[in-house]
């Protein structure tokens, strides 16, 4: 129990995924514009990992592994280097799974995710999450904390930095880093923040 | 006749002014994840490039068949088949580079700059076009990450390209590496630097700012 809660902290803060991985950067500088959109980022992040890393994590020794089909007799098949299109349809499939089941039978909270849902089937950050599951040689319970633990880590920097950038822009800053520049900044700064947690599971 | 300084432009414009990392936000996660020496840089350019080439002209010469409906699956599922060709290539020739590079040449098949390019131009222009604007893009993104690569590797360890250049002290020079330039916090801290410079030079490139300050007028207040 204490190494799992462990394996959730190291996921959310130590390897925090935007912040000391650089992973879905992309959609963590564009949507962080306004805190609102940032909080419905960060809920779908931690849905979408949580769901997503098991279930790759059950295709992946299924089928993919090396001798994963010794039961049907032939031990020497290995397929591990179809693991990036299995994941990547896998991904796909339960981004548009989880948008059809929400809108069905939880239309408010589906609303509140709005465009972000699609948009995270190309997310670096959720197909790194299920490679570094194949990496890091997790079994299925390790999955699910890492996910979940990796997605909240996403949505706890992504809400700061939605909250930091809201009150900048009332800030009076030189022209040329008013937008992408200041938020490279801000998040830089953030990054030199979390490294501190390095620390926390270390000692 | 008319389209040879149009094709020029399509080549030329990304290259700075339009650049894909510092303007349109696309491919920011592998631009600074693999930039701490000028090498991953360098086999991380190329192989970004290789893909993003390709693979515009792919969807590019079936563009007037795929339904619009599934286009994203059909698109990824083009993407990955070059990611892995890619990754295999390198785990056979470049092994040691690409075990520095881990998971993120398999994440060129989630880089925002594939996607971003074949979704808004691959998909409505001839093969030719579609594939000199992916090679635009791809030299610009990869400026960007070598002139990264080159200053983090050169203030964080003294060489280039595992060339010494700046004597470090542990050799008996005089440099003290800036052990900050590997870690995280200065990949950030340069790409904003570097954003704030081209915007400088630019001017045209400025956000508007969302609320202006007021006017301290003449008459004091």
């Amino acid at each position: 129990m204490n190494e799992l809660a462990a394996l959730f902290l190291r996921a959310a803060f130590v390897d925090n995924m935007p912040l000391t991985l650089f992973l879905g950067l992309c959609t963590f500088i564009a949507l962080s514009r306004r805190t609102g959109s940032a909080v419905g980022l960060g809920i779908a992040m931690i849905a979408v990992l949580g769901v997503t890393v098991p279930l790759n994590n059950l295709i992946y020794h299924a089928l993919l592994a090396p001798g994963a089909w010794a039961w049907a007799g032939s031990p020497g098949i290995d397929l591990s280097y179809l693991a990036l299109i299995a994941f990547i349809g896998v991904i796909a499939a339960t981004v548009q799974l989880l948008e059809m089941v929400l809108d069905r039978f939880f239309p408010a909270v589906y609303a509140s995710f709005g465009v972000f849902l699609p948009l995270l089937t190309v997310q670096c950050a959720i197909l790194a999450g299920s490679l570094f599951m194949v990496e890091r040689d997790f079994d299925f319970v390790e999955s699910t904390v890492f996910g979940l633990g990796a997605g909240t880590g996403f949505a706890v920097a992504v809400i700061m930095l939605g909250a930091i950038r809201t009150r900048l822009s009332y800030a009076n800053l030189p022209e040329g880093l008013r937008g992408l520049g200041i938020t490279f900044i801000i998040a830089g700064m953030m990054s030199l923040g979390f490294s501190a947690f390095a620390q926390m599971v270390a000692s | 006749m008319s389209s040879q300084p149009r094709l020029w432009t399509t080549f030329t414009e990304p290259l700075i002014r339009q650049n894909p990392v510092t303007l349109q936000i696309l491919g920011i996660c592998s631009a600074l994840a693999v930039t701490t020496s000028v090498a991953t840089a360098l086999t991380m350019s190329a192989s970004l490039t290789a893909v993003l080439v390709m693979s515009a002209g792919i969807i590019s010469v079936i563009r007037n068949h795929i339904p619009s409906s599934i286009r994203l699956i059909v698109q990824i599922v083009i993407v990955a088949s070059l990611v892995i060709v890619i990754d295999q290539l390198l785990q056979a020739y470049l092994f040691e580079i690409s075990q520095r590079l881990s998971v993120f040449v398999s994440l060129i098949t989630t880089n925002c700059l594939v996607l971003g390019r074949t979704e808004s131009f691959a998909r409505h222009n001839p093969p030719g076009r579609a594939m000199i604007d992916a090679l635009g893009n791809g030299l610009g993104y990869s400026l960007v990450l070598i002139l990264i690569g080159s200053l983090r590797e050169l203030f964080g360890a003294g060489t280039l390209l595992d060339w010494q250049l700046l004597p470090t002290v542990d050799q008996g020079g005089w440099f003290t590496p800036l052990n900050l330039m590997l870690l995280a916090p200065s990949g950030f801290f340069l790409l904003g630097g570097l954003v704030w410079a081209i915007r400088s030079l630019l001017p045209e490139q400025v956000e508007a700012g969302e609320f202006t300050p007021p006017e301290t007028g003449e008459d004091g207040a």
